[in-house]
């Protein structure tokens, strides 16, 4: 029933766009047609984009996002546990990580590409920037409100400092850090795209950036799809990640579909 | 000579006893050949061997006496002396949680805290755990003067502590693991103590699956398998339902005496206490110290839910009761003016 409605839905607003596009209630020109899209969808898979063929644009997006995003988590946990277990290295970083939280990502793109050059890794830094802050804030909350009793439980029961961590501070940060990649994946890929925007030689960033310098309204939305479906994709790893991950927590918790 | 008189007689002794295991050997060697030397005398002038050695264990006392005389002799497992706690309250204001207070635990001794709510009990227990450092005064356990965390001491929290993210048997297994047993040992040695708290089947399932008596049990046992010298308990079954919770207390006397190991059990329940304790401390209204001990001759082992009815137990309830009111009163007083 829900899946019907879901689908009619979809149905829908595909078929009104195309009718209201059809009939120049709204510019083509500027909103493009979901026929003109699945078009130009179908021609740069079968024939390949003007930068090549379209997978390999897809794969270097790919790329570039998950590498961003392994790399910033990582990083993110990693600081975010220590500076959460150790209040004076938080009391020394925590002016410096606010002020480069308040800086806007993006404008560290320019700086990037002229230092890493076009190629990938200056996507990824951006990526890793992106993702960093936000995987950093949870872990550190997470390693902060850990429960105050389970960590006496441990060191009661003999646990030394660093296996206080892995074994109490680590698991009850996860439930943070893990709901924090979802919106950390988003980032990497927005940092990823818009990379490829500021400058490159692949990606699906530059086959968007290219229809739009040839005001090919559907290139920019067929690349939009893509991107979407992509990150739909990332979506269902990363929520079957989360299952398997915190697996001990009560099933009412996991039920978050969408 | 020995025959089944002085093997009996040794059997019960060795039961009150509650030591080591090789402390318990010595004194029983000790006692055996002190009984024997005894009767020998006796047999030497033609007693019967099993006569003769009935009225040498008489004159060396019942095992119970016997028992708490040897417990005597040692030093205290703990001893506060003067000690003073000051929390500072978030505010800024010095707050004083426990003023002047003097507690001796005798090795072995299973010792009842009950007192008005925010008396101190709790916070009792955080030092002698090591989890709080002492404000003023002198503290020993164990022969520590500074009281270390992690080091043969075991505490079962008021609320629970177990680890949500591991199994029954991951959280059982957690201290000898700490301790630097191998896996393998210590999930050996965690099925049987998991078997012991009964919960055996359930070494899969992690702790939200576990109703709140399944818990206390897992905790329990987390506890128990460090074998800790000192025991101490905070309220630990408050939150269980009557039945529940008589049960637990039933299986906590009986793991108990099986191990060596003093308990320190913090309630506000005076009936749990009288049949829990040996011992029961009676904490004054914040800041706590103590009012009066009063000792609890009821026989070993006992049976929780009908020694209530006992007329012994009525009697040192009254006892208790007349002072342990006083302290409710002024603490309800108090409260009732902060609202």
């Amino acid at each position: 029933m829900v899946v019907a409605l879901r689908v009619g839905l979809g149905v829908f607003l595909l078929a009104s766009w195309e009718i209201l596009s059809r009939a120049e209630i709204i510019d083509p020109f500027f909103f493009g047609q979901p026929t003109g899209i699945a078009k130009r969808i179908y021609t740069w898979v079968t024939e390949g984009t003007a930068q090549g063929p379209l997978w390999e644009q897809v794969l270097v997006t790919m790329e570039e996002t998950v590498l961003g995003f392994i790399i910033g988590v990582v990083t993110g946990v990693i600081f975010g546990i220590l500076l959460g277990r150790n209040r004076l290295l938080s009391e020394i970083f925590a002016p410096y990580i606010k002020a480069l939280n308040a800086i806007p990502r993006v404008v560290l793109g320019p700086i990037f590409i002229v230092s890493l050059g076009l190629g990938m890794p200056s996507k990824v830094a951006l990526a890793v920037v992106m993702v960093f802050f936000v995987v950093f804030f949870n872990a550190f909350q997470g390693a902060r409100e850990a429960d105050r009793n389970l960590i006496a439980n441990a060191r009661i029961l003999g646990a030394k400092p660093h296996q206080v961590t892995t074994e109490v501070i680590i698991p009850s940060a996860m439930s943070w850090i893990v709901a924090s990649l979802h919106t950390s994946f988003g980032f990497a890929l927005v940092g990823a795209v818009v990379g490829e925007f500021l400058g490159s030689t692949k990606g699906i960033g530059l086959v968007i950036a290219t229809a739009q310098n040839t005001f090919n309204m559907n290139g920019v939305y067929a690349a939009i799809f893509i991107l979407a479906a992509v990150a739909l994709v990332a979506e269902a790893l990363v929520t079957a990640l989360e299952n398997r991950l915190i697996k001990w927590r009560p099933n009412t918790l996991i039920e978050v579909t969408i | 000579m020995t025959t089944h008189v002085l093997r009996d007689y040794l059997a019960n002794l060795e039961r009150e006893l509650r030591f080591s295991r090789d402390e318990k050997r010595r004194i029983l060697l000790e006692a055996e050949d002190h009984i024997l030397e005894d009767a020998a005398r006796d047999e030497a002038s033609g007693m019967a061997p099993v006569d003769a050695e009935r009225r040498a264990t008489s004159r060396f006392g019942d095992p119970h006496t016997v028992a708490r005389r040897f417990a005597e002799e040692r030093p205290p497992v703990i001893r506060l002396r003067g000690v003073t706690k000051n929390f500072r309250t978030p505010t800024g204001d010095a707050y004083t949680a426990l003023t002047d207070l003097n507690v001796d635990i005798r090795a072995g001794e299973f010792c009842a805290f009950v007192g008005p709510t925010g008396c101190g009990k709790s916070t009792t227990l955080a030092l002698i755990s090591g989890l709080e450092p002492i404000s003023e005064g002198e503290i020993e356990v164990l022969g520590n003067l500074m009281p270390q965390v992690g080091a043969r001491v075991g505490y079962v929290f008021q609320t629970d502590a177990v680890f949500p993210w591991k199994s029954v048997l991951d959280n059982v297994a957690a201290g000898p693991r700490y301790h630097g047993a191998t896996t393998a040992e210590a999930k050996e040695k965690a099925r049987d103590w998991i078997s012991r708290v009964g919960l055996s089947g359930f070494e899969s399932y992690y702790p939200h699956q576990l109703s709140g008596g399944m818990r206390k049990r897992v905790a329990l046992a987390q506890s128990l398998i460090t074998e800790p010298e000192i025991l101490l308990m905070d309220e630990p079954f408050s939150a269980l339902d009557v039945q529940t919770r008589a049960l637990m207390e039933d299986e906590l006397l009986s793991i108990w005496s099986a191990t060596s190991a003093s308990v320190v059990f913090v309630t506000h329940d005076l009936e749990e206490a009288i049949a829990l304790a040996d011992r029961v401390f009676v904490f004054t209204a914040g800041p706590g110290t103590i009012k009066g001990t009063y000792d609890v001759d009821l026989p070993r082992p006992r049976n929780v839910s009908e020694i209530r009815f006992d007329p012994a137990f009525a009697r040192i309830y009254q006892e208790i009761w007349a002072d342990l009111r006083d302290e409710v009163l002024v603490s309800y007083e108090r409260a009732k003016r902060k609202n």
